[in-house]
């Protein structure tokens, strides 16, 4: 009688106890994972032949696209948490999707950022209102409501609890920014990555750099990811013991 | 095997992509590292206070 059925594989991680035992270890063998693989992302970065129309703006790719799979990456995680933290109110969930958010903006911005630097030399233009670029920024956009919405409110569970919404109303934007490039007539490239047709791939001497430089970044996500959730686990700690403290 | 960091014409949009990648990466280490740091010292602060002072 009472005894927790874990059925769900996550489920070990549910336990603040154990995902804190868990991500001791975790965070930094991701961080390690994340700089070897730069290392070696960033030596085939340098070592590649330019390409023939883009010359050596296309280095730039090995850390534009990786930037720009992320930023819709964290965001599903961020979507997912929200989801999980407004339905089964778990406080790992809430914080998972908390950790999130400064991580995927600060990947969106990159994406921006580096996908303009390209944009200058190769389409002649900083910026161009097409469906990619205007729904990265909307991405960005919500990324920046959703901190705002957590830092605008001082009951916490209402700030979460909102925020998770917003976030939830975000994943209607995530396969606009994947698909736009199909859907509308974009300035910006198609798909040209592994699941590409085989007409759009990339070149398998560009293929490897770009491949290495996401998994780098994925990993440097994982730790951060982990990082950040404890950092909000022991906040939640301290408060409970301040709030203790103050009622005793 | 042979390096090439000589980007030419486009250096001036080469080096800034980089660059400010490796900022946006030392900012986001360097703010998770530090939260997780101030969180835990609190945390373990506020623990020491609540089973009071050792005699």
């Amino acid at each position: 009688m009472g005894a927790h059925n874990n059925k769900n594989p996550f489920d070990f991680l549910a336990n603040p106890e154990r995902f804190m035992a868990f991500s001791r270890w975790a965070a930094p063998m991701f961080g390690a994972i994340a700089g070897v693989l730069a290392v070696i992302g960033l030596i085939l970065t340098f070592t590649v032949p330019e390409d023939y129309q883009q010359g050596d703006t296309v280095r730039m790719m090995f850390i534009h696209v990786p930037a720009a799979i992320l930023a819709s990456f964290v965001y599903l995680c961020l979507g997912i948490a929200s989801f999980l933290a407004l339905v089964f109110r778990h406080v790992l969930a809430d914080a998972a999707a908390q950790a999130c958010a400064p991580l995927g903006a600060a990947f969106t911005v990159l994406a921006l950022a580096t996908g303009s630097l390209w944009g200058k030399p190769m389409w002649g233009t900083w910026w161009v209102w097409d469906a990619r670029l205007t729904s990265v920024l909307v991405l960005l956009l919500f990324y920046l409501g959703y901190l705002a919405l957590r830092g605008a409110l001082d009951d916490e569970q209402k700030a979460a609890r909102a925020a998770a919404i917003l976030a939830l109303v975000g994943l209607i934007n995530l396969p606009i920014v994947k698909f736009s490039v199909d859907w509308w007539n974009s300035l910006h490239q198609g798909s040209s990555t592994l699941f590409a047709k085989s007409e759009n791939r990339l070149p398998v001497v560009y293929a490897w750099p770009m491949l290495v430089m996401s998994l780098a970044y994925l990993s440097a996500f994982g730790a951060l990811w982990l990082v950040r959730i404890r950092a909000l686990v022991w906040r939640r700690k301290a408060r409970a013991l301040a709030l203790k403290a103050a009622e005793a | 095997m042979s390096f090439d960091f000589d980007a030419g014409k486009y250096a001036v949009y080469v080096w800034p992509a980089f660059a400010l990648t490796a900022v946006v990466f030392v900012w986001m280490i360097a703010d998770s590292l530090a939260s997780a740091r101030r969180w835990r010292a609190e945390a373990e602060r506020r623990q020491a206070d609540a089973k009071g002072p050792s005699k």
